[in-house]
């Protein structure tokens, strides 16, 4: 990260605090994340992570804090939240796709709709797009005829087609039936290697020693660690984070695609 | 004798149907603004809305439409029919409301989240991501209330519009025929609604949103 000092961050999160009743989900949260990284969030539920991602793109709005994009505080009142929300992408756990739309149509919507941009153009971008993250085929299908694996990709395209700064994904394979699990991580994977800069909330410790710039652990609300990979799994600086990511590779690693090149 | 009952009674079908189709209508409107409101328009406006359907659906529908009449027709010129109507859709519009914010919310917050986090703004989303939704859901209870709506259309014979049971307890009256003329309006009332339900079903049907489960592949 160092090289990186002299180079403005695409999101900067500043000492982000949030509270839902007398629970303190985020207890001063400080990130920056660079042009073309991948960032992966990792932590036990309930840490914050979502609620994270959800401030980033001013779905929840922070108690205290500041959150720039491109340099520009998007924390201020009187920000347009729907200008910055166009430049955020997002991509949850649940697709939340437009379920009375076409494939089509969800990827085409926000062009048309919040871009104004001409249908004809719309489509053919919208059709780049899903072919992008494989999914040519399926334009004219409904939401309701795919598979969990299909729908998030999907869900992908939708964020691309925006053509944001960054796209927040939100453990995007948490809900999806293992052996889909696979064509999701390698859309992400090719996004991540075409420079796509993403915010990574997941579990998926394969993923994330593979395809991480850097991996963020959170607990409790708070930073316990960051740093590449290659230091948080095997030699990290916090005895917690050694036993988290032990853990939950346990848990969790012990797929195919997720398993260590040593 | 039979035949000329009804074709009496039967004149009196084109003023319960257009009393409908401008009770439905206005019902439809006002019930899914104030539905809008109740879910999206914050507490305060929330609470208003509340009452109105609290109070409104707490009240016998022929007892709020002589309320209402006496209400429209005391400040504006207008005819009974003319008054009858929008009362029969002021009333209506309480209980659409309650069906379409049924709909609404059960569309589910996650949907007005993905619209919102594509760039659109709380008004695009409505219209364009949640109302196409919850329209969809509201056709199966929608489709129940406009059935209500065609029967409640009688009542308006109480303020003397000359529609169908109006016209029928004036044949009764004249003939001493009451199970004659009666049934005649029954049979037309029947007939309506069961059209109304049809055409309500078709259009569930084109509206329909394919998926996996009806293509009976699951």
């Amino acid at each position: 990260m160092n090289e990186r000092t002299n180079q403005q961050p695409i999101i900067e999160v500043i000492d982000l605090h949030k509270r839902y009743g007398d629970r303190e989900v985020l207890k001063g949260i400080s990130l920056r994340v660079y042009e073309g990284e991948t960032v992966v969030i990792i932590g036990p539920s309930g840490t914050g992570k979502s609620t994270l991602l959800r401030c980033i793109n001013l779905l929840t709005k922070p108690d205290r804090g500041v959150i720039k994009l491109d340099g520009v505080e998007i924390t201020t009142p009187g920000t347009d939240e729907d200008k910055v929300r166009q430049h955020i992408g997002m991509v949850f756990q649940d697709f939340l796709l437009f379920n009375h739309l076409t494939v089509l149509n969800n990827v085409m919507i926000g062009l048309t709709k919040v871009l104004r941009m001409d249908p004809k153009e719309a489509e053919a971008r919208a059709i780049k797009e899903l072919e992008r993250v494989g999914l040519g085929d399926h334009i004219h299908q409904y939401p309701g005829q795919l598979s969990g694996g299909q729908k998030q990709r999907v869900a992908i395209a939708r964020s691309l087609a925006m053509d944001p700064r960054v796209i927040l994904f939100d453990e995007p394979t948490s809900a999806l039936d293992p052996e889909l699990i696979g064509e999701v991580l390698e859309v992400m994977r090719m996004l991540a290697q075409e420079g796509m800069t993403m915010i990574v909330v997941t579990h998926e410790m394969g993923f994330a020693r593979e395809v991480a710039d850097r991996i963020i652990f959170i607990e409790k609300g708070v930073i316990v660690e960051e740093g590449p990979p290659d230091e948080m799994f095997y030699r990290p600086k916090v005895e917690r984070t050694r036993e988290f990511l032990w853990k939950i590779t346990e848990l969790y690693g012990h797929r195919k695609e997720s398993e260590p090149h040593p | 004798m039979f035949l000329q009952s009804l074709e009496y009674i039967l004149m009196g079908t084109g003023v319960t149907v257009a009393v409908t189709l401008i009770a439905l209508p206005f019902g439809f409107l006002l019930g899914l603004l104030l539905a809008l409101v109740r879910v999206y328009g914050g507490r305060v406006a929330g609470y208003v809305v509340g009452f109105y359907s609290t109070t409104m659906r707490g009240i016998p529908p022929v007892v709020l439409l002589f309320i209402i009449y006496f209400i429209i027709a005391g400040s504006i010129n207008i005819s009974p029919f003319l008054a009858g109507s929008l009362a029969l859709g002021i009333i209506s519009s309480a209980y659409q409301l309650e069906i379409f914010r049924g709909a609404l919310q059960a569309v589910g917050a996650g949907q007005m989240m993905a619209a919102r986090s594509i760039g659109m703004s709380r008004l695009q989303a409505i219209r364009h991501i949640i109302i196409p939704q919850a329209l969809r859901l509201a056709i199966p209870p929608w489709s129940n209330e406009a059935a209500t709506v065609v029967k409640d259309s009688s009542l308006v014979y109480a303020i003397g519009v000359p529609e169908i049971l109006r016209r029928a307890q004036f044949i009764s009256a004249r003939t001493y025929r009451p199970f004659l003329a009666f049934t005649i309006a029954a049979l037309i009332y029947f007939a309506l609604t069961f059209l109304t339900n049809r055409l309500l079903d078709f259009v569930e049907a084109r509206t329909r949103i394919p998926s996996l489960h009806e293509m009976g592949e699951v």
